[in-house]
């Protein structure tokens, strides 16, 4: 069975760490993760960029593109996907595409990465 | 992390909330102070052992309106204070509090705090210096390090920027649209202000003064969340997160600048240049561009470029020629002469600055670009004496040093031809 493991916690707090503080927990994460891929049970790994980042786009026969993060708690999160894309214009594009195919409400909220890794291959730094 | 580790950072995160909030209950920027650091204590001895609150700016307004209600009691008359555990069990209590500080209200208690600071009658550097201290919760110690002054010259100013607020009316009521427009505005250059402070920092005095660097961009990501729409926000944070991304390419180790040309771009961060390029992303979609989402596209430009050779000039003139439309300037021009020269040659360049020769005269950069200039155009006797009157006008010994490494380029060239 996979888990996906979720990380919530306030970005006030976190964005008031100094960057050494911020290095050490990551560099205490990065522990657990290499026992994880050792073991061969380790997956992607993702670092999102601040929610100030975020851009949501609201499904309906026009999609509405809203500046911010989803801020609704009705809807829950059901998945998500990773997809590379030249620039927010094609994140948008390509976002649109799949509130086509899937045909129901709810959201979709976009947030660029600031550190990918899958497969064992880092991308940027956490 | 420690409890005491994350204490801090919850104390530092929900201070402008806070202080903000209590200001608005209190109007009175001292008072709202004391109430806010009483609180501190009580969630310094309470928190440990009763694990932290779920929102821990709630919790500190709540028990430092009370603490604030209490002392003014007690100048009234004697009476007992509630007992820690009554304050402590706040559960219900922060719900409620939450749920009367909405968004709007929260927002505009950020925005008054902040805007207090950037007050039209006192000089940018009290500004700086009240905003650090108010809203950020840097102790009087770490600014005086951070401006290189006296502990006792900081407190002074500090003292003397609060007594001016206090005889300014600060305005209470909600602002309207254009007024908050307004406020944001004023903010937005303070943030800006602070985070020159710090960038303009050379390496010796490295640390106390870029940690201002961080303390702008925390403040302008808190600006952005509030008001999650304004391009000219998301472009503030982008400029500030695309020019710090180089911080640790700026000085070689024995801290002297490096120009951009010579930089390893290995070292710029790129979780700042993520960050910073999908802010303009978003920003460019509002179609309305300003001077600091103009700049942080000139920033992006740069960071996009893996080599100096890959800058894209001619794009690069064409924004310094959009940000001359918006903010007219001799300085603007002259950059953009720069990105003329890269672009198109260094005679067009120099016949763009050549008007700017009066304006300009004082000015270090005008002569080193000069010097540049007509160097590129081969034209070395004139370089030599632009070069010289631009040392003649450096404002630091790094400036001093950077003309230097033009002039012995020159000589080298020199010894070579002869």
């Amino acid at each position: 069975m996979l888990y996906a493991i979720l990380c919530y916690d306030s970005e006030d707090v976190i964005g008031a760490w100094t960057q050494a503080q911020d290095e050490a927990v990551m560099e205490s994460l990065g522990r657990v993760q290499e026992g994880l891929a050792r073991q061969g049970r380790l997956g992607p790994v993702a670092r999102l960029v601040p929610t100030t980042a975020a851009t949501t786009i609201r499904k309906g026969a026009e999609p509405l593109v809203i500046d911010g993060p989803f801020a609704e708690t009705k809807e829950q999160l059901l998945g998500f996907y990773v997809v590379e894309c030249e620039n927010l214009e094609q994140a948008i594009a390509t976002a649109q595409d799949l509130a086509r195919a899937s045909g129901s409400a709810g959201a979709f909220e976009l947030r660029p990465l600031r550190y990918f890794k899958a497969n064992g291959v880092a991308q940027g730094a956490p | 992390m420690t409890d005491i580790a994350w204490i801090e950072a919850a104390i530092t995160s929900a201070r402008p909330q806070a202080i903000g909030a209590l200001l608005r209950y209190f109007r009175d920027l001292d008072t709202a102070e004391e109430a806010f650091q009483e609180a501190c204590l009580r969630a310094m001895r309470n928190w440990p052992g009763n694990g932290p609150p779920r929102n821990p700016a709630a919790w500190l307004i709540l028990v430092g309106r009370n603490a604030g209600v209490d002392a003014a009691r007690r100048l009234q008359r004697q009476e007992a204070l509630p007992d820690e555990d009554k304050i402590s069990d706040l559960d219900d209590a922060e719900e409620a509090v939450v749920e009367r500080l909405d968004g709007a209200d929260y927002r505009d208690d950020v925005l008054r705090l902040l805007f207090i600071c950037c007050h039209p009658d006192l000089p940018p550097t009290q500004q700086v210096s009240l905003a650090l201290r108010i809203v950020s919760g840097l102790s009087v110690r770490q600014i005086a390090r951070a401006f290189l002054v006296s502990e006792a010259a900081m407190e002074q100013r500090i003292t003397r920027a609060k007594a001016r607020v206090a005889q300014a009316s600060v305005p209470f009521e909600t602002p309207g649209a254009v007024e908050r427009a307004e406020r944001l505005g004023s903010v937005a250059a303070m943030v800006y202000l602070i985070f020159n402070e710090g960038y303009s920092a050379v390496a010796s005095e490295d640390s106390d003064r870029a940690q201002l660097c961080d303390e702008a961009i925390r403040l302008g990501r808190l600006l952005l969340r509030l008001f999650q729409t304004e391009s000219e926000v998301m472009g503030l944070v982008a400029l500030m997160l695309l020019q710090h991304s180089r911080s640790a390419a700026r000085f070689d180790a024995d801290g002297q600048g490096v120009l951009m040309d010579d930089q390893d771009r290995s070292l710029w961060s790129r979780p700042m240049i993520v960050e910073g390029l999908a802010l303009i992303d978003k920003a460019m979609r509002h179609r309305r561009p300003g001077v600091y989402l103009v700049q942080a596209a000139i920033a992006a430009l740069h960071a996009r470029a893996a080599r100096p050779a890959d800058t894209d000039w001619t794009e690069i003139e064409h924004l310094y020629a959009a940000l001359e439309r918006l903010q007219p300037s001799p300085v603007v021009t002259l950059n953009r002469a720069v990105a003329v020269s890269k672009a198109r040659g260094a005679e067009e360049a120099l016949a763009m600055i050549e008007p700017l020769e009066g304006r300009l005269a004082g000015y270090f950069h005008f002569f080193g670009a000069k010097g540049a200039f007509l160097l590129q155009a081969g034209r070395a006797r004139d370089a030599r004496e632009a070069f010289d009157r631009a040392i003649a006008l450096a404002g630091s010994a790094a400036e001093a040093a950077q003309i230097r490494a033009h002039l012995d380029k020159l000589m080298r060239n020199a010894a070579a031809l002869g």
